[in-house]
């Protein structure tokens, strides 16, 4: 079966973000203040366990990046024609969690629907039953211990874990052993034992949890719905997946979107002075005034307005939703950079009169090249702190635009619409609660391990906090 | 003092006139009223007389800036943007949708959204600036690092799940208050205490790591050492010394809302159904009318200015050293 690959507009800027994010790597290696800022985070056990945390999270959302639409069947020798459903390379790999829908809610590792439902008896009569479920569970003879299935398929995932957690501290202690020229026997022992520079054993310990979490959901999601349904039947911890890479892409690309604007305005007003420096101030004190929500209110209504009534701008029902997305992004990003450019604008005011850029500018340099080579690579840290507090606002901030109906569009999964459906069910009794908690879980770990590597981040980072 | 509030008042008019100019382009440039009127009446039923009787009726039928069809200086007056636009100035703000004036309902909805907004504020202020004095108390000891923990994981965490959890916990399962709902007198405070406790739970994590590290940044000064050689107790030092010297920062980042707080809150009113203005709010935005989301930009952004004025006003009431003029 052939298919077609689709790059939608966010995919694009997502791995425009990586390129961005490897040239920043290698960048960052170069230089020895920002390598030893690094290392700062690195010595810390919970910026290495978040560290470990998001690149997860982050392999999970750029898989869900790479669309593809298969090939449909067709006659002989005609034009070949694609499905208009657009499919990533983690629906494929989550086909058994995407397709096996049950009728409406059930409970997680249930094997009856959570409804009742009126059936006929073979003697006539009719009896309100809750009906096993189509396919969760369904392996399972009646009468058959479900516990002692989990345990049969789960027995083998601690040894995966262990054996993953194992080979990855052979290859850090051969690393470890290699920069400080000691025995690997000594420096594995030095890794388990938290002695070395940078905080390994916790992000080993993350990895070994991690694989053992992953482990288990190969081992149970396709026999089991682990978290249970929603409402039309759908899988929620597939939901909870897909919506890693919305909540990413809005925590990222607000952020790539709106940088080379705050990072332009913000050092141009603070190096040029003058009438540049009136009007953009002028600029962000009048953004700066519309209470953000409301701002960001009235834009997306004017963009749904704008989709809604061009409809001939996309062919499938996911090209829509991206450019919503992305529409969402920018409007997040206009709104966002003010507080970053007022920043850049202060400190570069202060970098202007220091010495070496006086110096930098009687030698004859020009303006761009002071701006470049003086002025930008010491306002980095600025930046990098910031991109990196701004993340948790923004995936927390897209649950609350959902909610209010400015989010992302209805049929793309979010944290946001998973809460949004959730919130209406919980007045039934008994509660269904496992679409909240999945949402809860997936979004506390995503954001608490980005607010603890923030943190690193900012402790490393700012000179302000060396000092004391 | 009354030459600096004049000046400021006088620098407002520029910004508000670019709100005022950001706005319109906003909801009218990017977007015609043929395609809004398109929009709302359905696509089924918008032919082009309908969508001119529904300009007409709604005043939408005016060129933007300049009309060519009027005399002398109505030319520019008789269009939209004076009509729509720079009339806010004078609060007036129209008709919405459903026919009611905006600037009554904007007014008898402030107070409910006052009443949730102020002890919330006020309550979750004091408690964030309690919790951080005793962090900074004990720092660099397990509690304090158990508190910051806990303050970063309550951060983490969704404001929706506060809300949700809250209601859940205290009015489904301990019944002790009231799910939403609104009430005029006494009988509000039933109404209002489960959403001002849910705001202050849900914001007492960013807040009392935020005034830790003001407090934290205050303690390392010299004047500091200078007290506590002088042999005052560390409690003295606290409450006499960092927390006074603290008051600058801490009144830059709380004054400015205090004239929004009338807005109230989008996600409280509408989860615990009080008639306020963020209800008001999120109704306009679920049925599009865009003249209710349009004059409550403009009044954020005049209260948000006002919150600037006061801010800089209250500088001189913690420090002798700032003197406007």
């Amino acid at each position: 079966m052939g298919f077609r690959f689709v790059l939608l507009p966010t995919d694009l800027l997502v791995f425009l973000l990586i390129v961005c994010t490897v040239i920043f790597a290698v960048l960052a290696r170069r230089r020895a203040p920002s390598r030893e800022a690094w290392r700062r985070v690195g010595r810390q056990p919970a910026a290495m366990a978040s560290a470990v945390i998001l690149s997860v999270f982050a392999i999970i959302g750029f898989m869900d990046s790479l669309h593809y639409r298969v090939q449909l069947p067709s006659g002989e020798g005609a034009q070949a024609v694609y499905s208009s459903e657009v499919l990533s390379a983690l629906d494929a790999l989550l086909t058994p969690l995407r397709v096996r829908v049950e009728k409406t809610y059930s409970a997680p590792f249930a094997r009856e629907s959570f409804q009742r439902e009126t059936v006929e008896r073979a003697d006539g009569g009719q009896a309100r039953i809750t009906p096993r479920l189509v396919y969760g569970a369904s392996h399972l003879q009646e009468g058959e211990s479900m516990l002692s299935d989990i345990a049969r398929r789960l027995a083998w995932t601690p040894f995966l874990a262990l054996a993953v957690a194992g080979a990855l501290l052979c290859v850090l202690g051969a690393g470890v052993a290699r920069n400080q020229g000691i025995g690997v026997a000594d420096a594995v022992r030095r890794i388990l034992a938290g002695r070395t520079d940078l905080a390994w054993r916790s992000a080993l310990i993350v990895v070994f949890l991690a694989m053992l979490l992953i482990a288990a959901g190969v081992a149970l999601a396709p026999h089991y719905h682990m978290l249970g349904t929603d409402k039309v039947g759908q899988d929620v911890l597939y939901l909870s997946l897909k919506s890693i890479r919305t909540g990413l892409v809005i925590g990222t690309l607000t952020t790539l979107i709106m940088l080379p604007f705050a990072v332009a305005l913000g050092i141009a007003a603070g190096y040029l002075g003058g009438w540049v420096d009136d009007a953009i101030q002028y600029l962000y004190t009048v953004l700066n005034s519309i209470p953000s929500v409301l701002l960001i209110a009235a834009s997306v209504l004017m963009m749904q307005v704008m989709i809604d009534t061009n409809p001939q701008w996309f062919d499938t029902a996911a090209q829509r939703a991206d450019a919503r997305l992305l529409a969402l992004c920018a409007i997040l990003g206009i709104t966002s950079w003010t507080g970053l450019c007022r920043l850049l604008r202060g400190e570069t005011l202060k970098l202007r009169e220091l010495d070496y850029v006086q110096a930098a500018r009687a030698f004859g340099a020009s303006t761009p090249q002071i701006l470049r080579r003086h002025i930008l690579p010491n306002v980095m840290h600025i930046v990098l702190i910031s991109v990196a507090l701004d993340f948790s606002i923004l995936v927390l901030a897209e649950a609350v635009l959902s909610y209010v109906g400015i989010g992302v569009d209805p049929s793309t999964i979010s944290f946001g619409s998973m809460i949004n459906a959730a919130r209406a069910e919980l007045a039934r009794e008994p509660v269904v609660w496992w679409s909240l908690a999945a949402a809860f879980g997936f979004m506390l770990t995503m954001v608490l391990a980005a607010n603890l590597f923030a943190d690193a981040v900012r402790d490393a980072f700012d000179p302000r906090r060396q000092l004391r | 003092m009354l030459a600096y509030i004049v000046r400021r008042l006088l620098y407002a008019g520029p910004i508000l006139l670019g709100v005022n100019l950001f706005t319109f382009i906003l909801f009218f440039g990017i977007n015609t009223p043929d395609d809004i009127a398109r929009m709302q009446l359905g696509p089924k039923y918008a032919s082009e007389e309908s969508i001119q009787r529904w300009k007409t009726e709604r005043g939408y039928d005016k060129p933007m800036f300049y009309n060519p069809a009027r005399e002398g200086v109505e030319k520019l007056t008789d269009t939209l943007f004076v009509d729509k636009s720079l009339r806010m100035f004078a609060f007036e703000f129209g008709q919405a949708n459903d026919g009611h004036d905006i600037a009554l309902e904007i007014r008898g909805r402030m107070a409910p959204s006052f009443a949730v907004a102020l002890p919330t504020f006020v309550l979750s202020l004091f408690a964030a600036i309690t919790l951080a004095l005793l962090l900074v108390f004990f720092r660099a000891t397990a509690l304090d690092f158990w508190g910051v923990t806990l303050c970063v994981t309550m951060m983490s965490i969704s404001s929706m799940f506060y809300i949700i959890g809250g209601q859940w916990l205290v009015s489904k399962i301990w019944a002790l208050a009231p799910v939403s709902g609104y009430a005029q007198g006494l009988d509000m405070v039933r109404f209002l205490c489960l959403p001002v406790l849910i705001g202050v739970v849900a914001g007492v994590g960013s807040g009392t790591r935020w005034y830790r590290t003001i407090f934290l940044e205050e303690i390392s000064r010299d004047y500091v050492r200078t007290a506590r050689a002088k042999g005052l107790s560390e409690l003295a030092t606290l409450f006499r010394h960092v927390l006074k010297n603290a008051m600058i920062p801490i009144l830059t980042g709380v004054v400015v809302v205090i004239p929004a707080l009338f807005l109230g809150s989008l996600l409280m009113e509408s989860f615990f159904a009080i008639p306020g203005l963020g209800s008001y709010t999120i109704e306009a935005i679920r049925s599009q009318d865009f003249g209710i989301v349009r004059s409550m930009v403009f009044i954020g952004s005049v209260l948000y200015i006002f919150g600037l004025i006061l801010t800089d006003l209250s500088y001189t009431l913690v420090d002798p050293r700032v003197r406007l003029g």
